[in-house]
């Protein structure tokens, strides 16, 4: 078997695995897998609106995976999405509300203004690691926290004490009505493109530039880098920059294409954390962070067909979407036993 | 005859690349058996296959003349074939007895019976004389120490076949004597070993007799006593080595790098640079002589700005420098072989050409406004790939995949091929084949004969009285004196290393690097 | 031998595949014509052609409160009218985060349900969109206003409801410190607090009550924390108003009467009546419960719109006077007296001589 077989092979086979044992789960709690299967297929796949919703819930799933991979390829572990995303969310509705501006400067603003919301949110994280060696980690962690009850609080002040910003202005909004009328109204917007031309800059930086060069050398071996000239703190501070930017452009996805508007919230949204495991999924390259989001955002969206066409309830179907992934994620112990297969054949 | 181990025919696969081919080894009772290659050659595959990490393709292995099939490490221990690794594989925070018992721990009624494990050790240390306290924790005690704590590991657990991988790579010059006297004691004791070495200094004092192996095929087998140095050598790497480092006279003119009253604190903020004085001429190789922790590191830690100086300058063709930022040094023309290659020199997760270009990627032609030009990284890893000799299967190969030699031949290619007027070379052939060790002082000799000025630091005396054209002795944070080579001797150098000043008048061209 | 032996369960799971894979399929065939009957929009049977359904939030359906007296409410109805759970009769679609609201209204949308419930204020920007697109279907909102032809708003006057229980609380406490446990600090909640604080007050302006909100409907360890502080402060009743947070105040209000049978703990419930909620063996912790009728609200929209009325572009705000919110049945917690004072402010709200304000003044 060549490599180019096994790299194939793998993800297939851990997804068909992932599939059998959510199956027995379904069939142990007595319920028909052939049926919740098909109910996920058409939710993910479906009609028009399936599939555009399905692309709708990929498009931040992107941006949070970029944004992991990228912190990540410097060696830092951005486990700070979710609160860069809220800020970025807050910040494109409130310039998406407060502001009354031609579409071609209405909407660049919002877009950059959760961009940079997101980058100021990660500067932090990234000044304290390189100044003061505060692990990255346990201030980005904290940062959730404070982003998520910050921008409660910001929703209310800007809402004189409601929770909803209200709609913002249509010259911000990334809604699509040509894709609504492709997709029987589903709430896919333009993001994808902004999503998928992030994923574009990603590479660009990391593969072409020398800014992605000293990145990559930082996060491999910092030591090396330092003696080679390289400002290693300026690298993190840039680096996490550079992944807020991408956490606050998904925060974006949510405020000027899904939503339109920002909203009081009790809870995380849990895209940043899923954010992580695409990332993983992909092993922090911009073509893997792709097929980790639509991974996650395929399954993640058409999980809502299992209860409503199956009548699975959402408890199982999380088990089900769970171990799925869990297998993905498990690729390598795959590859592993593939090897060693092909070992076994070739001593023969 | 009475063979313990008898590996015949052996070939191992990796892929597509044979990492052993048809390599034989007979381990006689009671002989040190060498196994000599030089780096990646093969080694290191053919005793893992002895330990059962690798299965071969092909060969056979018989232990007391019986066929076995060695499928774990476990087997092996049960067929009494112990390693001591070149690694050590040690928990820091446990004790001696903690250590040995690990995994094979003895128990009453469950639970771990640590004291009569501990009496155990202290009998087997004392009847090969390792010298080794069982309660000792291993953080507290020294490298050669621990190796024998590995040594004991190995006979706790009934080895009388015993596999020496490299094991005087991280010992000092008197641990090594001690090794070699515990090796003899232990074949007194009726075991047997197999030492795997690329040092024929070691072989030609310890071993009956050697097996060679060259890129990955068995040469074949001699007897210690019927050979030389010379001729192991060639039978290593295949060629005539030369020992003695041919090189014309030197031809030095004006200085390139000056150190003034230089004071350097380490990382605890001790001085461990006291004031020192040093100046290294276009066209000429300054060897630094000392014993390790006697300032070396840090004086060329300030030089090349990872460092800062307390007190002092330090200045390039008349340049200051001093505690200028590493990239302003870089540019004021100094090469640098680091010391530590793996954590200054190369970026090892980074392919071959990502690291050549290490130095040089913000500039042109490398980059241009900031976009990366990967066509002429490409070029230049290539120049170094063939003008260096690196054996690598390519530019995209990660330089954490190539052998110890061939990671310092490239950054050796990186650096020459910059041009620097200083190159700084620090332990540049630690750890390496006496093929590589050649290439690099010959190459160190051609950059002096191409007139720019080499500053060498070595801890192994023959090395720096071959290579250097002058030699400065460094002794507690100051260069205690500087002599010519060819006017010393080992042991006098010995001496003025040790710190026993002498009141010597050797005539010094042009030196001003005198100290008192 | 550990490889081989994971080699045949590898084996073994893949055969088990094919054999589950074979049992699917032939369960689909079962399933299938009942499912195909269900999908038809005007399904024929025998009970009334009406079918009704609801989104909850992410609380879920069985968070002992908001959602699932509305869902009651649907099964009370559904029985009644001799429905069956499922297309054409009725269901509820549960949600995980806030971008699910949209899908989860839309698919029922789509399934023909007659009248699709969003419960909860955080649906009105999803009913909002989904009236737009879907001009023809009957949505209904709780707990917020959705202007729209096709969408039937329900308001509730939970300041009415908080007002009594302020009294009662206020009346019953011996410590005289009162808590109040909010789940976000929404306008909704807002108002629950508003007219506890002013039941209190209208009894003694003395007792202090100690307010605290936990940011979260769905965190019941946050809850008890927060309940474990109040009560070892001196507080002896709480009312909450945080759905499954909640939860936590009655679990720390249970185990303290578990330690000391004596322990003077009250929870007053929320939304529904969570009697259940606080039986400590044969005693019980809960007060009273303030009930906000949502299952009531729901019903009558669907009486209306099985009648051929649906209320849509309307909104009905329930009161005290519409018995749409009130105390539940202390079942001998509260003494015969102080429920005579009780009632005489119901009165008095009831014929509109007390305005209770709807946020904290």
């Amino acid at each position: 078997m060549s490599n180019r077989v096994v790299n194939i092979l793998v993800p297939v086979i851990s997804v068909i695995l992932g599939l059998l044992v959510g199956a027995i789960v379904m069939l142990v709690s007595g319920y028909d897998p052939i049926l919740g299967y098909t109910a996920l297929w058409n939710g993910i796949f479906g009609d028009a609106y399936a599939i555009g919703e399905t692309i709708r819930q990929i498009t931040p799933y992107l941006l949070a995976g970029l944004s992991v991979a990228f912190a990540f390829r410097t060696g830092l572990f951005n486990i700070g999405v979710e609160g860069q995303l809220l800020v970025g969310w807050f910040a494109a509705s409130y310039v998406g509300i407060a502001f009354d501006l031609p579409m071609y400067i209405h909407l660049p603003f919002a877009i950059i203004a959760a961009a940079l919301a997101g980058a100021a949110w990660a500067f932090i994280p990234g000044l304290l690691k390189a100044k003061l060696q505060v692990h990255e980690v346990i201030v980005t962690i904290m940062m959730n926290y404070i982003a998520l009850h910050t921008t409660n609080a910001l929703i209310k002040v800007v809402s004189d004490g409601g929770d909803n910003t209200g709609t913002i202005n249509a010259s911000a909004s990334l809604k699509s009505a040509f894709f609504e009328s492709i997709t029987d109204y589903s709430r896919l917007h333009y993001g994808i493109f902004i999503a998928l031309a992030m994923v574009l800059l990603m590479w660009f930086i990391l593969e072409k530039t020398t800014t992605g060069y000293e990145l990559k050398s930082v996060g491999f071996n910092k030591h090396a880098s330092e003696y080679a000239g390289m400002n290693v703190n300026k690298n993190i501070i840039l680096s996490m920059v550079i992944a807020g930017a991408f956490a606050g452009l998904a925060g974006a996805m949510e405020a000027l294409g899904t939503f339109q508007y920002a909203n009081v919230k009790g809870g995380f949204t849990g895209i940043g954390f899923d954010g992580i495991a695409v990332a993983l999924l992909g092993a922090n390259t911009p073509l893997g962070v792709i097929f980790g989001a639509v991974l996650f955002g395929s399954l993640k969206y058409g999980a809502l067909n299992m209860p409503n066409e199956a009548g699975i309830p959402v408890e199982i179907v999380s088990i089900v979407i769970a171990i799925i992934i869990f297998f993905v994620a498990c690729g390598y112990v795959i590859r592993y036993f593939l090897e060693k297969a092909n070992k076994k054949k070739e001593a023969k | 005859m009475d063979y313990v181990i008898e590996m015949l025919g052996i070939r191992k696969e990796f892929g597509s690349f044979v990492a052993n081919d048809n390599i034989t080894l007979q381990l006689k009772k009671g002989e040190i058996h060498a196994l000599l290659g030089e780096n990646g050659a093969g080694k290191s595959t053919l005793m893992n296959v002895l330990f059962g990490l690798y299965q071969p393709e092909a060969g056979e292995i018989k232990v007391k003349g019986k066929t076995v099939k060695v499928t774990d490490p476990n087997v092996a221990n049960d067929l009494g074939i112990g390693m001591v690794h070149q690694h050590f594989m040690l928990v820091e925070n446990f004790t001696v007895t903690e250590n040995i018992i690990l995994g094979n721990e003895l128990t009453k009624a469950g639970m771990v019976n640590i004291k009569d494990a501990a009496k155990k050790i202290q009998k087997l240390s004392e009847m090969y004389g390792l010298d080794v306290d069982p309660n000792a924790k291993i953080e507290d005690i020294s490298v050669g120490m621990q190796q024998r704590v590995e040594i004991l590991k190995t006979l706790y657990r009934g080895a009388d076949i015993l596999i020496f991988d490299e094991p005087t790579a991280s010992l000092t010059p008197q641990e090594i004597n001690e090794l070699i006297q515990i090796m003899k004691r232990l074949i007194q004791e009726g075991k047997s070993i197999i030492l795997i070495t690329h040092k024929l200094k070691e072989i030609m004092d310890v071993s009956d007799r050697v097996t060679v192996i060259r890129k990955g095929e068995g040469i074949g087998t001699v007897i210690t006593a019927e050979t030389n140095p010379n001729e192991l050598a060639s039978l290593m790497v295949g060629r005539q080595v030369e020992f003695k480092t041919v090189k014309s006279e030197a031809n030095p003119t004006d200085d390139t790098l000056v150190v003034k009253d230089l004071v350097v604190a380490d990382y605890r903020g001790i001085d461990k640079v006291k004031g020192l004085n040093l100046t290294v001429r276009k066209g000429e190789i300054l060897g630094i002589a000392g014993i390790d922790g006697n300032g070396q590191s840090e004086l060329i830690e300030a030089i090349t700005g990872l460092r800062k100086a307390k007190a002092g300058s330090v200045s390039i063709n008349g340049k200051d420098i001093t505690n200028k930022k590493p990239r302003k040094i870089t540019e004021a023309g100094v090469g640098h072989i680091p010391q530590d290659r793996h954590k200054h020199g190369l970026v090892l997760d980074f392919s071959i050409g990502h690291n050549i270009a290490l130095q040089t990627y913000y500039q042109k032609p490398i980059s241009k406004s900031g976009i990366m030009n990967y066509k002429k990284v490409s070029e230049l890893a290539q120049k170094v790939i063939n003008d260096f000799d690196v054996r690598t299967q390519g530019e995209h190969t990660p330089a954490r995949a190539l052998s110890g030699g061939n990671q310092q031949k490239a950054i050796i290619g990186r650096e020459v091929l910059r041009d620097p007027d200083l190159l700084i070379a620090a332990l540049p052939t630690r750890g390496l084949d006496v093929g590589a060790i050649e290439f690099i002082h010959q190459r160190l000799i051609e950059q002096r004969d191409n007139g720019k000025a080499v500053l060498l630091l070595s801890f192994e005396l023959d090395e720096v009285m071959n290579v250097s054209d002058r030699i400065a002795v460094i002794y507690d944070g100051q260069i205690v004196d500087t002599l010519l080579p060819k006017e010393t001797s080992e042991q006098e150098l010995g001496l003025l290393m040790a710190g026993q000043k002498k009141n010597s008048n050797i005539a010094k061209q042009g030196d001003t690097t005198h100290v008192e | 031998m550990t490889k081989r032996k994971f080699g045949l369960g590898l084996s073994l799971v893949l055969a088990a595949g094919t054999i589950l894979g074979a049992c699917g399929s032939k369960d689909e065939e079962t399933t299938t014509p009942k499912d195909s009957e269900g999908t038809g929009s005007e399904g024929t049977t025998e009970a009334v052609d009406f079918s009704l359904a609801m989104v909850t939030d992410v609380g879920g359906v069985d968070d002992k409160s908001f959602n699932q007296s509305a869902w009651e409410g649907i099964e009370a109805f559904g029985k009644e009218n001799g429905l069956e759970k499922g297309d054409g009769g009725y269901d509820y679609l549960q949600s995980t985060s806030d971008a699910d609201y949209i899908t989860n209204i839309n698919n029922l949308v789509r399934r023909d349900f007659d009248v699709v419930y969003g419960i909860g204020f955080l649906m009105e920007e999803p009913i909002k969109t989904i009236a737009a697109q879907q001009k023809d279907a009957q949505l209904a909102i709780i707990d917020s206003i959705v202007d729209a032809p096709n969408v039937a708003s329900v308001m509730f006057k939970e300041q009415e409801g908080s007002f009594l229980a302020g009294v009662a609380a206020a009346l019953m406490s011996e410590s005289k410190q009162i808590g109040f446990v909010g789940g976000m600090e929404i306008p909704v909640i807002e108002r629950f607090e508003a007219g506890f604080l002013e039941g209190v007050k209208a009894v003694d302006p003395s007792i202090k009550v100690d307010v605290q909100y936990t940011g979260k409907f769905d965190d019941a360890a946050l809850g008890k924390t927060t309940a474990n502080r109040m009560y070892s402060s001196g507080v002896d009743i709480i009312f909450h108003a945080a759905g499954g947070t909640g939860n936590g105040v009655f679990a720390e209000a249970k185990e303290r009467k578990t330690k000391d049978a004596n322990a003077n703990v009250w929870v007053i419930g929320v939304d529904s009546d969570q009697y259940e909620e606080g039986a400590v063996g044969d005693t019980n912790v809960t007060l009273t419960s303030m009930l906000k009728k949502v299952g009531t609200a729901v019903q009558n929209i669907a009486k209306d719109a099985m009648a051929g009325n649906f209320p849509g572009g309307t909104t009905v705000t329930y009161g005290l006077a519409e018995e749409g919110v009130g105390l539940a049945d202390s079942r001998g917690a509260i003494p015969q007296d102080v429920l005579d004072q009780i009632d005489e402010f119901t009165k008095k709200i009831a014929d509109g001589e007390i305005v209770v304000p709807e946020t904290v003044e």
